[in-house]
C-alpha cells in the first residue's frame, strides 16, 4: 500500500471510529452512504483487504455518478442518503409466529401453494426451520463438491475461495459499469457464487431460492456465476412469494462468465412488493445482469418472469464475445396497478458466426406502464451474426401503457437482425368466450395470459414453470371486469 | 325448459329487441329465422348474457332459474351452450387445455369430481369421432388459424364435450361449405335428446334440411312475427322475407 494509501486509510478509519457508527451490537448500520459504511460493511464481513479496496473504488466512482434518467419509470428522487446500507434482521420486527403475519399474505401463499413450514421460513419466523433450510444447502452442497462444483454464499466464497472471486469479479459488469452496479459494488451485503470446473454438466438445477432466504441477505446481493469449458449449469434465483419489505432500494449485480462451450441457462422468477392498490410502497428494483461467453461456442440464456417490484430497471445481457457463440433472452414482465417495467436486454456480438435470441412479452393491467428496451449491437468483427427478436405486448383495460424501445447498431454488413412486435388487447370477447364455456373470469384471464406468455414459460424449470403460471394469475387478479 | 316472456333488450341505448315471447320444450328443435339485422343474434347473446345487451323488460326462465339473474359462467354450468357465430381466438392456448379447464368447471358446479388427463381424453376420442375431428387440430391455439369449418365444427365439439341442457347455434352454417354444414348437422343431430333442446339461429334454409326443426319462429324488427312448422322455413326460402315485413307492417297499420 503506497504512502498516500496510508493516510487516507487512517483518516477513515477514524471517522469510522467516531461519529455516525453507533451502534455495532444490532447489526445494522447507520443510516446514509459514505465511505465510512463502505468500511463498516467490509469490516463486518471481515473481508480481506482487496476486497475493501475494490469496494472503495466503487464508491468514488459512484460518488462521482449521478442518477439515470434516461428509463421510462418515474418516481420521487431517491434519497440514498436517508436509505441503510446494511440490515440484518432485527429480531423483534419478526413476527412470533404464523398468527402475527398479515393474514392476507398467508392467504396468498396458500393460493400459491406453498407449504406451511415454508411459510414459516419465507417469514423467518422460526429459527429452527430456517436452519433446517439451511441443512437442505449442505447436502447439495456434499454431492456437488464431489464434482468440484463450488456453490455457496458470496461471503463464504470470499473467505474459501478469494483467487476466483478475485480473479472474476468485476469483469463482466464492473463497478464503472453504472449508477447502480457502482452502488451494489460498494455496499453488498452477500449474494451467491458458484464454479462449475470443466467438463462438468450440473446435475441439478442451482437454486438460491432456499440460501438467500435462509440468510436474510440484504437489497445489495451479488452474484457471480463462473462456468468453465464444456460446462453446464442451470441457475434459478426467485422469491417465489410476495414479500414485504421494508427497505424500498433493490440493487443487485449478477456476473456470468461462461468459457469455451460452456452453457449457462439463468431463470428468475421476480415477485418483490409491488406496492399496494394505490401504488404506496413497494420495490424500486434496479438490477444488473450481465454475461460475457467469452470463449466459442459459449451459450447463455436469460429466461425471466417479472412480476413484482414498483420500479423495475433490469436488462439482462450478454456479450457474444466467442465466434460462434449463442446468447438468448425470453421475459415476462408484467405489471398490474402502478407498477411501472423499464426492462429489455442488451446483446453485443462481438464475434463471429455469433447468435441471439429476444422474446420479449409485456403485460400490463391497472394503470401500469411496462416498458421494453432492448440493444442488439453488431460489431465490425462480428462477421455473420444473427439475430431475432419479439417484442408483444398485451393490454388489459383502457388505463395502462406499453412502450417498445428498441436500438439496434450494426458495423457489419453481414449480419441478419430481426424485428417482430405485435400489441394485442385481452379482448372481452375472449373473456366472454371462455365465460360461455363455463370459465370464470379469473381462470379465463389465466388462461390467456398464460397462453399469451407460453413460450417463454416454456424455457423455464418445470416446477418453476408451474408456480410462475400462478404467479401470473395471482398478479392479475381482479384487474379485469 | 326455457321460456321467455316479452323480452325487450337494447345495445348503447338503441332498443333491439322488442318483446320476444318464445316456450322450448326438452327434445325440441327451434329455429329462430329473420332477415339481418332483425334481432336473431342478439337473443342468442342476450341468452349467453353478453355484457354489452342491456335487457330492459320481460322474464327469462331456464329450468325454473332466472336466467337474467345469472353471470355467463353461471348460466353456461347450468346448461347453457352457445356456438359462436365468430369463434373466438385465443393464442397459446390449446383447444384441449382450454375445454378441460371449462370441461371440469362444469362438472365441480354439478357436483362431479374433475376429469384426471386419461379420462378426459378418452372422452375428447369419443366426441371427436362426432364431428370428424382430428386431434392435430385441438392441440393447436384454440381457432387460431382455423379455417371457417374447422371453427364450426370445434364449436360443435365443445359442445358434445360440455353436454348442455340448452344448445344456441348463432350462425352456424354461415361460412360453411356442404360437406362441413353436414358434419356439423350430423354432428349436432346425434347429440340430440329427449332431455335437451336445441335452438338454431339461421339466415337461410339451407342447414334446416339437415337440422330439421320442430318450430320456426321468424324475427323482425326485434319480435317473433310468424311462427310456424319446417314448411315456414321452405316459403321463407322460396318467397325471401318481404312478405311478412309487408304483413307485419299490414298488421300495425
Amino acid at each position: 500500500m503506497s504512502k498516500d494509501n496510508e493516510i487516507l486509510e487512517e483518516l477513515t478509519s477514524k471517522e469510522y471510529e467516531h461519529g455516525w457508527f453507533v451502534d455495532y451490537e444490532t447489526d445494522e448500520s447507520a443510516t446514509g452512504l459514505n465511505e465510512g459504511i463502505v468500511r463498516w460493511i467490509s469490516a463486518k464481513k471481515e473481508e480481506p483487504e482487496w476486497l475493501l479496496d475494490w469496494r472503495l473504488k466503487a464508491f468514488r466512482t459512484w460518488e462521482a455518478m449521478t442518477e439515470p434518467t434516461w428509463p421510462n419509470v418515474h418516481y420521487p428522487k431517491i434519497d440514498f442518503q436517508a436509505v441503510k446500507y446494511y440490515s440484518a434482521p432485527k429480531q423483534d420486527n419478526k413476527p412470533k409466529s404464523l398468527k402475527d403475519v398479515d393474514p392476507e399474505l398467508l392467504q396468498i401463499y396458500e393460493r400459491l401453494g406453498i407449504s406451511l413450514k415454508e411459510q414459516q421460513r419465507l417469514q423467518g419466523v422460526a429459527v429452527d426451520v430456517v436452519l433446517d433450510s439451511v441443512s437442505v444447502g449442505t447436502t447439495f452442497k456434499e454431492s456437488l463438491s464431489k464434482l468440484g462444483i463450488i456453490f455457496c454464499s458470496f461471503s463464504e466464497a470470499v473467505t474459501e475461495h478469494p483467487e476466483l472471486v478475485k480473479q472474476y469479479l468485476g469483469t463482466v459488469v464492473p463497478y464503472t459499469d453504472n449508477y447502480y452496479a457502482a452502488l451494489n459494488s460498494a455496499v453488498f451485503s452477500d449474494g451467491s457464487f458458484c464454479y462449475i470446473p470443466k467438463g462438468v454438466r450440473c446435475p441439478m438445477e442451482l437454486s438460491t431460492y432456499f440460501r438467500i432466504n435462509a440468510a436474510n441477505t440484504g437489497q445489495f446481493e451479488r452474484t457471480l456465476i463462473i462456468a468453465e469449458d464444456d460446462s453446464y449449469v442451470s441457475y434459478l434465483e426467485g422469491c417465489t412469494a410476495p414479500q414485504r419489505d421494508e427497505n424500498q432500494l433493490h440493487a443487485a449485480v449478477v456476473e456470468i462468465y461462461a468459457k469455451k462451450n460452456a452453457e449457462v441457462k439463468y431463470s428468475t422468477v421476480q415477485n418483490w412488493f409491488p406496492g399496494d392498490k394505490d401504488g404506496k410502497g413497494g420495490i424500486y428494483n434496479f438490477v444488473t445482469k450481465r454475461g460475457i461467453c467469452a470463449g466459442d461456442y459459449a451459450k447463455i440464456s436469460w429466461t425471466q418472469v417479472e412480476t413484482g417490484s414498483a420500479i423495475t430497471w433490469k436488462y439482462p445481457s450478454v456479450i457474444l464475445k466467442g465466434d460462434y457463440s449463442i446468447g438468448e433472452f425470453y421475459s415476462v414482465a408484467v405489471t398490474n396497478n402502478f407498477q411501472q417495467a423499464d426492462t429489455g436486454t442488451k446483446m453485443i456480438h462481438l464475434g463471429k458466426n455469433t447468435k441471439s435470441r429476444i422474446v420479449s412479452k409485456g403485460i400490463s393491467a391497472g394503470r401500469s406502464q411496462n416498458s421494453y428496451r432492448g440493444l442488439v449491437q453488431v460489431a465490425k468483427r462480428a462477421t455473420n451474426a444473427v439475430n431475432f427478436s419479439q417484442c408483444d405486448s398485451l393490454l388489459m383495460g383502457d388505463q395502462c401503457g406499453a412502450h417498445t424501445f428498441p436500438y439496434i447498431d450494426i458495423h457489419n454488413s453481414t449480419s441478419r437482425v430481426e424485428h417482430e412486435a405485435t400489441t394485442s388487447k385481452i379482448g372481452e370477447d375472449q373473456i366472454f368466450y371462455c365465460n360461455q364455456r363455463g370459465i370464470s373470469t379469473e381462470d379465463a384471464v389465466a388462461l390467456i395470459v398464460n397462453g399469451y406468455a407460453k413460450e417463454v414459460l416454456n424455457q423455464l424449470p418445470m416446477e418453476f414453470a408451474v408456480e410462475a403460471q400462478k404467479l401470473l394469475a395471482l398478479t392479475l387478479e381482479g384487474s379485469v371486469g | 325448459m326455457l321460456s321467455i316472456k316479452n323480452l325487450h333488450a337494447s345495445v348503447e341505448g338503441t332498443p333491439i329487441l322488442k318483446g320476444i315471447n318464445l316456450e322450448v320444450n326438452p327434445g325440441e328443435v327451434h329455429a329462430i329465422m329473420g332477415p339481418n339485422g332483425s334481432g336473431k343474434s342478439t337473443l342468442a347473446s342476450v341468452l349467453a348474457g353478453r355484457e354489452e345487451y342491456e335487457v330492459t323488460e320481460g322474464a327469462v326462465s331456464f329450468k325454473g332459474i332466472d336466467l337474467l339473474e345469472l353471470s355467463p359462467e353461471e348460466r353456461a354450468r347450468e346448461g347453457v351452450f352457445l356456438a359462436f357465430q365468430y369463434p373466438v381466438e385465443i393464442p397459446g392456448v390449446s383447444t384441449t387445455n382450454f375445454l378441460r379447464t371449462a370441461v371440469n368447471q362444469v362438472r365441480e358446479h354439478r357436483g362431479l369430481e374433475a376429469l384426471d388427463a386419461v379420462k378426459f381424453l378418452s372422452l375428447m376420442k369419443e366426441k371427436m369421432k362426432l364431428v370428424e375431428i382430428d386431434q392435430k387440430l385441438l392441440s393447436r391455439s384454440l381457432n387460431e388459424g382455423f379455417s371457417g369449418g374447422e371453427k364450426k365444427r370445434n364449436e360443435i365439439f365443445q359442445l358434445a364435450m360440455l353436454e348442455p341442457t340448452l344448445s344456441i347455434l348463432d350462425e352456424t352454417d354461415s361460412g360453411l361449405d356442404i360437406d362441413a354444414l353436414r358434419i356439423v348437422a350430423n354432428g349436432v343431430n346425434q347429440l340430440k335428446t329427449a332431455n335437451n333442446a336445441t335452438i338454431v339461429v339461421t339466415h337461410y334454409q339451407r342447414l334446416l334440411d339437415y337440422i330439421v326443426p320442430d318450430y320456426v319462429h321468424v324475427i323482425f324488427n326485434g319480435r317473433i312475427v310468424k311462427s310456424g312448422s319446417k314448411d315456414l322455413a321452405l316459403e321463407l326460402e322460396e318467397k325471401g322475407y318481404d312478405w311478412i315485413k309487408e304483413e307485419v307492417a299490414g298488421t300495425v297499420l
